[in-house]
């Protein structure tokens, strides 16, 4: 079957943000930026599908500006075999993602859609759970194990409290949790490989999508700033300020 | 207005992050809740100060909380509400999405403000940054971080519980089963207390020297995400950006370093304790109480005074 994994170009997770003085957004000039995280997850996860031999081709996506091609360059690196980049340079939310996401479905009619849960930028985790509802598919959400059975996926999710199993009907969307796997390193071979790898250029338009935003972001603050306390020197001193100063114990 | 909040439950009683989505639904408008599940749950759901009225079902299709058929029913019920809500949980997150993009809206996630009916604030950026964003879908559709609201009291409300309808089933997923730790401690979510433990325990047998001094503290336990992905302790203790998001009034991090990603999950915690043997750890940064010492020779020690009275 065919696979659809979506990747997201966002700020790197070492970076410490910060915000702009004029409150419009975050400072995202000359930052370090990469693959959300759970998408190199998710690419792991179609390259293994591939390898058992229960993928045959997986297509690698991203919207967002022209440099996004670096991110799909780094999915055809772990294993993609092609790419499309929707190039947009305003602000995408999941819903407009989710509706491109389903005009590339419609025309590329992908088994399996497997998204990151959520993108460490905007951290909305929504975007695999809105294509599933544009679709009319199931949704197998924060998955830790994926296995092709009867036809079917059974996926083991993390939810509060513990693990939970379902049985989900193709075609079907799964989205990434951190212990689903750990994603490889490109070696330099498949790097330079992946330069030859064909990537797809759309338009919203040419796919016929309206990606209005519906969020106007009126400002971002900087959250409240906690100050460093001090440290204590031995257990005793710190039950004491525990129960008599704090009185929290 | 007309708010309609999906709850979660325990199997007896509303969770405490559901009640804090009432808290921010009450700011909103009139409060209806959607429990899935025993009576009990519902009748706990009615005792919530302002909770106007409770729908309850105890339907088979609905027990799991089934993504598919949940969503499809609450799609049918939002005609009547002008905002649907649930806390930011693992059942919230994976429902409200389906929902808002059944409705052609854009899904406000893990608000930690309300300003108005159209206007919310919520966290991006591991928290690192607070957006204040305007809606302009007819319809919001909200996930409610618990640790940004008090909960609204359990008592005091009086509602009437009714039946909740019935929509139609997708038959897109099937539920197989659950494997769902019983602990006798507090949720991690809702307790007054947490004690975590990070990469330093080293094992898991280790670990017990946290949930020992939890016991001890009637706290919760947490986890760091690389204590959980080396198996130390299970994947729901994880606190951060992409696990749990606590607030209690005691945090205690014993061999946590502070990474962005974690700080992200308990940075609003009233009183912070940070015990670390290097001194440079960013964890100190957000310590209230920060002490510098080896974890397997202080734990104990604390565990000792702990006893004293
Ligand atoms: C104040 C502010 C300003 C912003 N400014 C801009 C801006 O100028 N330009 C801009 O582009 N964005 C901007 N954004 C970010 C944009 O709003 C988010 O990208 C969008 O809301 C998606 O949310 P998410 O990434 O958290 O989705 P999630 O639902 O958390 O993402 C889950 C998964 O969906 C997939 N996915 C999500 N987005 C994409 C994508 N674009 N391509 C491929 N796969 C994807 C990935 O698999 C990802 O792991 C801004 C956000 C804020 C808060
Ligand atoms: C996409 C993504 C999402 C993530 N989400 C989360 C998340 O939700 N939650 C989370 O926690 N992390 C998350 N992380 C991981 C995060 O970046 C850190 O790797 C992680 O928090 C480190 O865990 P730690 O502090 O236990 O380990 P370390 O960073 O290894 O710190 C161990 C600390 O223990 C101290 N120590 C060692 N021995 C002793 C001793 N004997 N006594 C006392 N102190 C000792 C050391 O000085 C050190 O400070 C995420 C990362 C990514 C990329």
């Amino acid at each position: 079957m065919k696979l659809l994994v979506p990747v997201k170009r966002v700020v790197d997770y070492n970076v410490k943000v910060r915000v702009k003085a004029d409150q419009t957004g975050v400072e995202t000039a000359n930052v370090k930026m990469s693959m959300n995280p759970f998408d190199e997850i998710a690419v792991e996860e179609a390259v293994r599908l591939k390898e058992k031999g229960i993928a045959t081709e997986i297509i690698a996506v991203s919207a967002g500006p022209a440099a996004c091609a670096e991110q799909i360059r780094t999915a055809l690196a772990m294993g993609a075999d092609r790419g499309i980049l929707i190039e947009h340079d305003g602000v995408l939310e999941p819903l407009a993602v989710a509706k491109l996401l389903k005009a590339v479905i419609e025309k590329e009619s992908p088994q399996l859609v497997i998204l990151g849960k959520q993108a460490i930028d905007d951290d909305m985790n929504a975007t695999g759970q809105m294509l599933a509802a544009l679709m009319g598919w199931p949704q197998g959400t924060y998955a830790s194990k994926v296995e092709s059975e009867d036809g079917g996926l059974k996926v083991t999710r993390e939810v509060d409290g513990g693990l939970e199993r379902l049985q989900l009907k193709l075609p079907a969307i799964v989205t990434t949790d951190l212990r689903l796997n750990e994603p490889r390193y490109a070696s330099l071979p498949n790097i330079m490989k992946a330069r030859k790898k064909p990537i797809e250029n759309v338009k919203p338009a040419d796919l016929g999508v309206d990606v209005t935003p519906r969020l106007t972001v009126l400002k971002v603050e900087e959250p409240p700033k906690r100050q460093a306390g001090k440290k204590v020197g031995s257990v005793q001193e710190l039950v004491d300020k525990l129960r008599n100063e704090a009185k929290v114990i | 207005m007309a708010v309609l909040i999906l709850a979660d439950h325990d199997g007896s009683a509303v969770t405490q992050p559901t009640r804090s989505a009432v808290a921010a639904a009450t700011k909103l408008g009139d409060v209806t809740v959607l429990v899935f599940g025993p009576r009990a749950a519902a009748d706990s759901a009615a005792q919530v100060a302002g909770v106007a009225r409770v729908l309850h079902s105890e339907d088979a299709l609905y027990a799991n909380g089934l993504a598919e058929p949940v969503s499809a029913l609450l799609v049918s019920m939002a005609p009547e509400y002008s905002h649907l809500l649930a806390p930011a949980s693992a059942a919230g997150k994976n429902v409200m999405p389906r929902v808002a993009a059944l409705l052609d809206v854009q899904v406000i996630s893990d608000i930690s403000g309300v300003v108005d009916a159209d206007t919310f604030v919520r966290p991006i950026y591991a928290g690192n940054a607070m957006a204040t964003v305007k809606s302009s879908d007819a319809k919001k559709v909200i996930t409610v971080r618990a640790a940004s609201f008090d909960p609204a009291p359990a008592t005091g409300g009086s509602a009437a519980v009714e039946a909740a309808p019935k929509g139609d089933d997708p038959a897109l997923s099937t539920f197989l089963g659950a494997e769902i730790a019983k602990s006798e401690r507090p949720e991690l979510t809702a307790a007054k207390i947490v004690v975590s433990g990070g990469r330093a325990m080293g094992s898991s047998e280790n670990f017990h020297i946290i949930e020992s001094i939890a016991d001890k503290l009637g706290a919760a336990v947490g986890a760091s995400r690389a204590a959980v992905d080396a198996g130390y302790a299970p994947n729901d203790h994880q606190v951060g950006q992409t696990g749990k998001i606590v607030a209690p009034d005691l945090y205690i991090a014993v061999g946590i370093s502070g990474a962005i990603q974690h700080l992200a999950g308990m940075k609003d915690s009233k009183v912070i304790v940070a015990i670390n043997k290097d001194e440079e750890a960013p964890i100190f940064s957000v310590a209230d109480y920060g002490l510098v010492g080896d974890l397997f020779k202080v734990m104990p020690e604390f565990e000792a005074e702990l006893a004293k009275k």
